[in-house]
């Protein structure tokens, strides 16, 4: 909401500066996201907590000026020349304003013009270029003509884009008087949020800064008061008053249309609003100063739509397929939601909404039927929103008007209709108020807020705090009553509204005022996140692995994640978790797989990267049987491709990483979350090439599975022509690994009797399983054989086909005593033997 | 040989001795030098030799004469020696100095990601204040993502949280969402807690953090995905002069000691009375600057929990109160590391991940 200061301080004399209103409109809880300055001098840097953006007027070189006599220019018809006096001398000043032009040759005019006269070196905004650039008047010559000053449209001022013509001042003022003394001004850019509906009108901000400073509103003067008499020109009839508590209808006859004066013209301008013509201009001015929307009919329109019968307005829900034209010239189809102001013969506007075009005010308009009506706002957010429709009146309908301000604003805008347009206010208004609100009582006291607030503040003191905002209060020892004032629809009844009533007495008070204290409440029983001490040891682990953690969005698409299923394989056909209302179709379907997005985001680096080691820990989405809420399983996915060090200038190995990079990374990881009993074992998955893939096993459970990628599934990825490495992948589900990990784990004593160290190496069958081998080595050696380490894998022709030759280091040792070489010599023999037993092992020599 | 011809032998033989000894220019020469002078046929040892043949008198003059030489050699010899291995000494570490301004060996280092670093950061400062984290689910329905935080159906407040909707078949007004914050968490916390005594609920003091959703559009500031954490405390003596305090610790802890930060009035359904938290800027120290326009950095929202929320979480408004604040964890490190834009945080570019 744009909000002039000089309309604001025709309700209140706060004596605040441009940056304390500023100030205290946002601390109060109506934040001023920028200050333009119209004119006035520039707040110095720094004492505004808000974006200052606009031009001060010079005080010396923009000046009122009075025109006496507008003289053709001798080489141009589209130029005139004026005689001006600027309050010391004489000028001649050169301009095509269009609006000078009925005075041009007519001699010394009897009236003169006041305007806005600018001097050689002002600074203003280019009239002729878009937007706002700021130029200096220099000395030119104009078609022969010297040209060192020039009088100013609204553009050149900063106060709107109005640049047909020049300004012309019909306030009193002399001239030599600075510009910036009779319309300087600044303009405050307020964020209006929900609850504070009642502060959409500048009478509803300076109750604000009146209530924060102290100061008493000053009303509209004279007061508002509704035409005398009975009025007999319209009825109304209300269907449901729940959607439309109050109807209050006026009516001014032998209207004028023409435009408002230069003064409003120029503050509905500022407030963001197009000055239309005199009557509509008058319903725009005063809902923004007082807030309440209104709409104005062509009432002989009405009287003849009534065939001579007594207009009879009638509000009730659409019919469904109910069709309107709305005054934006569009044709809208209705449903049973929408809320229509009609007459006998049908609908004439969209509550709250829009009007019809059928019946709005012309430039022929006579007479001028005129709504103030109360609307239920959830309602009209919702034709607002399904009409696409947001509109001034429906922006402040769909926060809460109260009803209590239908006559108000019908009154006032009769009033100003008049003194515009020459009209005749009939007599009296027709005043429909089937469901009058019920102000809200609310008790508090001291303790409420000493409870909430944690200050002790007298009840006294409470008392006048929400007096200042108009309750109306009763103090009754520590407690008190306060009756809500007829503006605020904000505060609720019971519990609810005690809590309101505090943020009042808070806001107020100054929530600046309200110290610090740290809690002194009892600490709530503190219990370990075990499954978030998981996440972070897993991270930690895997970054210790040398692996960057990445956080992906849950969006992806069927296509993207089905890259992982090569042509053949089976497809995913779980149902995708699907947004109703994406933006994009990129971000329709939240994703089945941590591991496709872990793939995506290597394939982007890629580019950038020789080596990419990437992991995530993050949920898929999964529907299950019945619709609802979908399943949101974690999975941590790994991905490795490219070199296994980074070049630099020594020599490093730059070798592709291949599945045993990724089984290194994934043993480092089971093992350091003491998971017992982990083997792997060969496995199949569509994404992963079928000899290089592996499940992982804990305890005889599968909790996930890895490999290299299938080629034909990694074609199907944008790799850079130079990025042949193999893409090595991992799925982990993490909800079924986590409740593996033990919560403790032993460790052994560091051995002070000296281990014998010993080489084995056999060759076996291709096919025996090097898991198979170990296990077998590690059961026969027993407790004493407490390391053993493969160092060395080789086929040859020497060895024979269809063999391998394996080389472990074993390490023998006992806790207690030095071992005899006896020993060791007895348990060596007996693995051999076992070696050659079982896997028809020989040993190597 | 008379005496006076042994003891001028003797003089030249140091003579020659040092003069040989002054040439030798490496360890293989001096031994050899050792070996010609101070060796077992050397001409001063076969002078000891030869002792016995000399009267008693001449021999204790020409022993001592010798000895002095001997000494003198073996004297000589030994600074060579040293001077000889520190030359050498010297020599290799010359030949061995590097360029030190040559880059490093790269190392493969691992990394978390910002956000997660961020998280770690809040978790610790939060946990020292008691406060434990709770994660709840990111699918969620209307009733819990808005009408028990006090959100009614087709209440204007709604519009500040523009939703993503799951299609999920006709639901009324209780349709699934993607949250819009982690606030549904706070329903789910209390009402657990409240469940485990329903007439004496015990206290709550809880982060949560995780992602949330809205449907805008995006650019540099605004994310359709985006990281929050929330702080919520409940118990039967909890005000707004805490809220304060814990906001202004946490603004201490991560900004610096001498932070200035303040509390401007707002509007929140599920909170009464509602606030905005800003800091003092301190990249201009509130002069006022392109990121912060006026001073003020805002960090997030806050306020009491309103009595509605208490109530749907199984806490007696009467009884119990608490506050309740919700802050950007990308929003924090964009202020401190100069990120200029939301959208990197979860595209993943390692140029942008790799300066964490």
């Amino acid at each position: 909401m744009l909000a002039p200061l000089s309309w604001i301080r025709e309700f209140v004399d706060s004596g605040l500066t441009v940056a304390e209103i500023a100030h205290l409109l946002t601390m109060a809880g109506m934040e001023v996201e920028g200050v333009q300055i119209i004119g006035l001098p520039m707040p110095e840097p720094g004492t505004v907590d808000t974006k200052v953006s606009g031009l001060a007027w010079d005080r010396e070189k923009i000046v009122v000026a009075e025109i006496y006599e507008v003289m053709p220019h001798p080489n141009a018809d589209r130029l005139v020349l004026c005689r001006l006096y600027d309050g010391h001398e004489e000028h001649i000043v050169l301009t095509g304003a269009p609006n000078l032009f009925e005075y041009k040759g007519k001699g010394p005019l009897s009236e003169p013009l006041k305007v806005a006269y600018a001097k050689e070196g002002a600074t203003l905004y280019d009239g002729h270029q878009p937007g706002w650039v700021l130029t200096t008047l220099k000395k030119t010559k104009i078609r022969g003509v010297d040209s060192d000053s020039m009088v100013c449209s609204e553009k050149e001022l900063g106060i709107s884009e109005e640049h047909e013509g020049i300004l012309f001042l019909d306030m009193d003022c002399d001239p030599g008087t600075p510009l910036a003394d009779v319309l300087g001004d600044a303009v405050f850019d307020i964020k209006l949020l929900p609850s504070y509906a009642r502060c959409a009108s500048m009478v509803g901000l300076a109750r604000e800064i009146g209530a924060m400073t102290g100061n008493l509103l000053k009303r509209p003067a004279p007061p508002i008061m509704p035409p005398e008499g009975k009025a007999d020109f319209a009825k109304i009839s209300i269907n449901d008053p729940q959607l439309n508590p109050r109807f209050v209808l006026g009516l001014i006859r032998d209207v004028k249309i023409g435009p408002s004066p230069e003064l409003i013209r120029r503050r509905l301008k500022m407030a963001g609003i197009r000055a239309i013509n005199n009557i509509v201009d008058a319903t725009n001015y005063v809902m923004l100063e007082i807030g309440q929307p209104l709409h104005a009919f062509d009432y002989d329109v009405l009287r003849e739509r009534a065939h001579g019968g007594k207009v009879h307005i009638i509000t009730r829900s659409a019919s469904k397929g109910e069709v309107l034209t709305t005054l934006d010239g569009v044709e809208r189809k209705l449903d049973e939601t929408t809320v229509l102001v009609c007459d006998e013969a049908g609908a004439l506007s969209i509550a709250g909404v829009m009007g019809g075009g059928e019946s709005e005010v012309t430039d022929a308009t006579k007479s001028v039927l005129l709504e103030g009506a109360a609307w239920n706002m959830i309602n009209i957010r919702r034709t607002a929103k399904a009409q696409n429709l947001p509109s001034e009146a429906s922006y402040r309908f769909s926060r809460g008007v109260h009803p209590s301000m239908c006559d108000k604003g019908v009154s006032r805008a009769l009033e100003l209709m008049a003194e515009w347009s020459g009209g005749r206010v009939a007599a009296g208004l027709v005043d429909e108020y089937p469901l009058p609100p019920v102000s809200p009582l609310i008790e508090i006291t001291t303790h409420d807020v000493k409870r909430w607030l944690g200050i002790s503040i007298p009840a006294d003191e409470i008392a006048a705090l929400l007096s200042r905002l108009e309750f109306k209060v009763e103090l009754s020892g520590d407690a008190i009553r306060a009756l809500t004032p007829d503006h605020r629809l904000d505060i609720e009844e019971g519990v609810a509204g005690k809590a309101e009533l505090i943020e009042e007495v808070a806001r107020v008070y100054g929530y600046d005022n309200i110290p610090e204290a740290r809690m002194a409440d009892l600490l709530p029983p503190q219990k370990s996140n075990i499954e978030l001490e998981k996440d972070e040891r897993v991270r930690d682990l895997l970054v210790a692995a040398g692996l960057q953690e990445v956080i992906n969005y849950r969006w992806t698409t069927p296509e993207r994640e089905s890259r992982l299923n090569p042509p053949g394989a089976e497809p995913d056909d779980r149902p995708y978790v699907k947004i109703a209302n994406p933006l994009a179709y990129e971000k329709t379907f939240l994703r089945h797989s941590v591991m496709a997005s872990v793939i995506d985001t290597a394939e982007r680096n890629a580019r950038n990267r020789a080596r990419l080691a990437l992991f995530e820990i993050g949920p898929v989405f999964l529907h299950g049987e019945e619709p609802g809420l979908p399943e949101e399983k974690k999975h941590l996915a790994i991905v490795l491709a490219g070199q296994r060090e980074i070049s630099g200038w020594q020599a490093a190995d730059t070798a592709a990483m291949d599945f045993f990079d990724l089984k290194g990374v994934l043993e480092e990881l089971l093992n350091g979350l003491r998971l017992p009993d982990v083997h792997f074992e060969a496995g199949r998955h569509p994404a992963f090439h079928p000899g290089k893939c592996a499940r992982i096993m804990v305890g005889g459970k599968q909790v996930g599975s890895f490999g290299e990628l299938h080629p034909q599934v990694r074609s199907r990825y944008d790799w850079p022509a130079t990025f042949k490495a193999p893409v090595l992948a991992a799925d982990v589900d993490i909800d079924a690994l986590y409740p593996l990990i033990p919560a403790l784990f032993q460790t052994t004593d560091t051995p002070t009797f000296p281990p014998v160290l010993e080489d084995l190496a056999i060759v076996v069958d291709e096919k025996a399983p090097a898991a198979e081998i170990a296990k077998l080595i590690k059961q026969t050696g027993g407790k004493l054989l407490t390391d053993v380490r493969l160092f060395d894998l080789f086929r040859s022709e020497q060895i024979g086909a269809g063999k391998k030759s394996l080389a472990y280091s074993l390490t023998y040792q006992a806790p207690d005593r030095t071992l005899k070489d006896e020993e060791v010599k007895q348990l060596r023999g007996k693995i051999i033997r076992r070696l050659e037993q079982e896997l028809g092992a020989k040993l190597r020599s | 040989m008379s005496e006076l011809d042994v003891l001028k032998e003797l003089e030249s033989m140091r003579m020659a001795g040092l003069e040989a000894l002054a040439k030798v220019e490496n360890e293989d020469a001096l031994q050899a030098w050792r070996t010609a002078f101070l060796g077992r046929s050397a001409p001063v040892m076969q002078v000891f030799q030869k002792l016995g043949s000399y009267a008693a008198e001449e021999r204790k003059e020409i022993g001592q004469a010798a000895n002095e030489v001997k000494v003198a050699l073996e004297g000589a010899y030994a600074e060579r020696l040293s001077e000889l291995k520190e030359r050498a000494t010297a020599a290799a570490l010359a030949s061995e100095s590097l360029d030190v301004t040559l880059p490093g060996r790269p190392v493969v280092q691992g990394r978390l990601h910002p956000d997660t670093q961020m998280l770690r950061e809040l978790f610790s400062v939060f946990g020292e204040m008691g406060f434990q984290v709770y994660r709840s689910r990111e699918v969620e329905t209307d009733e819990f993502n808005f009408q028990l935080l006090n959100f009614p159906v087709g209440h204007p407040a709604r519009d500040m949280q523009d939703t993503y909707f799951i299609e999920a078949g006709e639901r009324g007004d209780n349709p699934i969402l993607l949250r819009t914050h982690t606030s549904p968490g706070q329903i789910h916390a209390m009402q657990e807690a409240a469940a485990t005594n329903p007439t004496n609920p015990p206290p709550v003091r809880i982060v949560l953090p995780g992602m949330a959703y809205r449907y805008e559009q995006t650019d540099a500031r605004h994310e359709t995905q985006f990281d929050q954490i929330e702080g919520l405390a409940v118990g039967p003596g909890i005000t707004f002069t805490n809220l304060k305090a814990t906001l202004s610790d946490l603004a201490r802890r991560l900004f610096g000691e001498n932070v200035r930060t303040r509390f401007r009035a707002s509007y929140f359904p599920f909170t009464e009375p509602s606030a905005e938290f800003d800091i003092e800027c301190f990249l201009c120290g509130g002069k006022g600057c392109p990121v912060c326009g006026g001073g003020w950095l805002e960090i997030g929202g806050c306020g009491m929990v309103h009595p509605n929320v208490l109530r749907n979480g199984g806490y007696d408004p009467e009884r119990y109160s608490g506050f309740a604040f919700g802050l950007g964890p990308q929003r924090i490190a964009m202020l401190r590391y100069g990120i200029n834009d939301i959208r990197y945080f979860w595209e993943n570019d390692l140029r942008f991940l790799e300066q964490f």
